[in-house]
């Protein structure tokens, strides 16, 4: 497993290296985020009994370990593949799945270091409890994991920056922007409250602020399952994918 | 002698473009070989092949007896590649490169051997530099540094000293002439003959795809030796018939081309008879550039394949 170390240590000192842009400026990103949402509609809305900026807190910090396990991944391989220095993983005696653990473990810990930074940055705005933490942690590393595998798969299919950019934009952003972050789906229309089922990313966003209110739009346990579920699911897919060598080795 | 690298039928298609065409080589432990061949040969496939980078359609390679897709851990331990591009990581120091690449292959506690290297490369004084801050010759010693790290029985170069200043390349191949001298494999693909004339006992050319001349470089040689005679001569008008028929096409020097040392003399006794003078003279033997030449014409595949 001394690939695995060293590759998950090199994925880390990576983004640990550029951490202004990886991890302090998403966490400005967040508290932007908050501060406009929270002047508007901080004494208009109230969510599930909840002021809207507590609502809105755990939804943000989510948010950033998703965006930002996907960025992780995704941009590390695409540079690597573009620049050509992936060569120099692809030389040693790697096994494909110690290239998904670090490079998903390295995406897990980036997300989970900005989710930090964005509580701390946000924890002056809003009351937040924190009724039950298992769930908190236990949806934090199910969505960096299912995003970091994401980020790997657009990473090895995106031959150039800009196709990147299209999964990022298209699928990733949507994804996560309508995944009730910013809302509670029963205020949508029953078609896209049905719509919103669908989303993999709203049972992780629902289940992760349960872990803060110990109230939640579906059961915890359901949304635990079905995110399971998928990153199962994904990772499947990321670890079939590496053993093809899809897109590495030709 | 063992086998370091054994390649049997080795087949690759790109498309419509057939990379390699049942490629069969053996290099010897220890041997300094050389692969050789015009752009599009096949050279860097079968180099990426050999290193798990690209998936052969058929056909087996063994490094140190262990199949490269079968067995790839073992066999990419026993591997260093100095790939042809030159690639590097910008995020790190020259340092933290070669440890992060010792760590890919086990080894935690390195730094005496990457010291050593540093040294040997002439690295030394970039140690703690960032790798984009570095010239492009000093990132090639990097590549090759990278390629070290675990002591690898078997180097492979590929084209290593493209774009390289004379300084370097001189350090450097001494540096590798010493890693085959202490037992080393080398396997080099360079577009400088010269160099490999210089240092590889063994030759595989490439055409096509296909191994169109296998041999020592020695007998490479021998069984293309001529020796080329030029003449300067005064009133070249009085020289017999029998000699004129003989002069190659060109400018200059009366160009003769002879099969051995022996056809010198008559030769110029025939145009001392004639009462030509000899106002300059050179002799010019067969390079490995010439062979090259030769077999890439496509002139002599036949008496040029040998396999062993």
């Amino acid at each position: 497993m001394s690939g695995f170390r060293t590759l998950l240590y090199k994925e880390v000192l990576r983004f640990w290296k550029v951490g202004f842009q990886t991890v302090a400026a998403p966490m400005l990103t967040s508290l932007l985020y908050l501060m406009i949402f929270a002047h508007v509609l901080e004494s208009r809305v109230e969510i599930n009994d909840l002021p809207y900026t507590a609502f809105l807190v755990p939804g943000l910090i989510m948010m950033s370990v998703l965006q930002n396990a996907f960025a992780n991944s995704s941009s590390s391989l695409i540079q690597a593949k573009v620049t050509g220095s992936i060569i120099f993983v692809l030389l040693p005696p790697i096994s494909y799945g110690e290239f998904f653990l670090a490079y998903v473990g390295a995406a897990m810990l980036r997300g989970a270091m900005v989710g930090l930074g964005v509580l701390a940055v946000t924890t002056g705005f809003a009351p937040l409890q924190f009724a039950a933490p298992p769930w908190i942690l236990a949806f934090a590393l199910i969505g960096g994991g299912i995003m970091g595998s994401l980020g790997m798969i657009a990473g090895i299919w995106a031959d150039k920056f800009d196709q990147l950019a299209a999964f990022q934009n298209f699928l990733i952003l949507p994804l996560t922007m309508l995944s009730g972050v910013f809302f509670s789906i029963h205020s949508l229309s029953p078609f896209w409250q049905r719509a919103s089922h669908l989303n993999p990313v709203f049972y992780l966003i629902d289940g992760f602020r349960y872990g803060f209110f110990g109230v939640s739009d579906v059961s915890p346990f359901v949304s635990l399952a079905v995110s399971s579920v998928f990153l199962l699911a994904v990772g499947a897919g990321t670890l079939t994918l590496l053993r093809k060598g899809y897109k590495l080795r030709y | 002698m063992s086998i370091a690298v054994s390649v049997r039928q080795i087949t690759k298609r790109f498309g419509n473009v057939q990379a390699l065409d049942g490629i069969c080589l053996e290099i010897g432990e220890g041997e300094f070989f050389g692969l050789l061949g015009p752009n599009g040969a096949g050279k860097t496939t079968l180099i990426s092949c050999l290193a798990g980078l690209v998936r052969s359609d058929s056909g087996e390679i063994r490094v140190m007896g262990f199949d490269v897709q079968g067995n790839y851990r073992q066999a990419r331990r026993q591997l260093g590649v100095v790939p042809q591009e030159l690639v590097f990581d910008p995020f790190f120091t020259v340092r933290e490169t070669l440890r992060i690449q010792s760590g890919y292959f086990g080894l935690r506690r390195n730094d005496d051997w990457i010291d050593e290297i540093l040294e040997n490369l002439g690295l030394a004084p970039k140690a703690e530099t960032n790798m984009r801050r570095l010239s492009g010759g000093m990132k090639r010693r990097v590549l090759v540094a990278q390629a070290l790290v675990h002591k690898p029985p078997v180097i492979v170069l590929d084209e290593p000293t493209a774009g390289v200043d004379v300084e370097l390349r001189q350090g450097l191949w001494q540096f590798i002439q010493r890693l085959n001298d202490e037992g080393h494999t080398v396997i080099l693909t360079t577009h400088y003959l010269e160099e490999a004339e210089a240092l590889c006992g063994r030759i595989a050319m490439l055409k096509q795809g296909r191994v169109v001349a296998l041999d020592s470089t020695r007998d490479l040689l021998e069984r293309f030796s001529a020796y080329q005679l030029g003449l300067r001569v005064d009133a070249a008008d009085r020289l017999p018939e029998a000699v004129m028929r003989r002069v190659l096409p060109g400018e200059g020097y009366l160009n003769f081309q002879l099969g051995g040392l022996d056809e010198v003399e008559p030769l110029l006794a025939a145009i001392r008879e004639s009462g030509c003078p000899i106002k300059d003279m050179r002799l010019t033997t067969t390079d490995l550039e010439d062979v090259f030449v030769e077999i890439m014409r496509g002139q002599d595949i036949e008496k040029a394949v040998r396999t062993r």
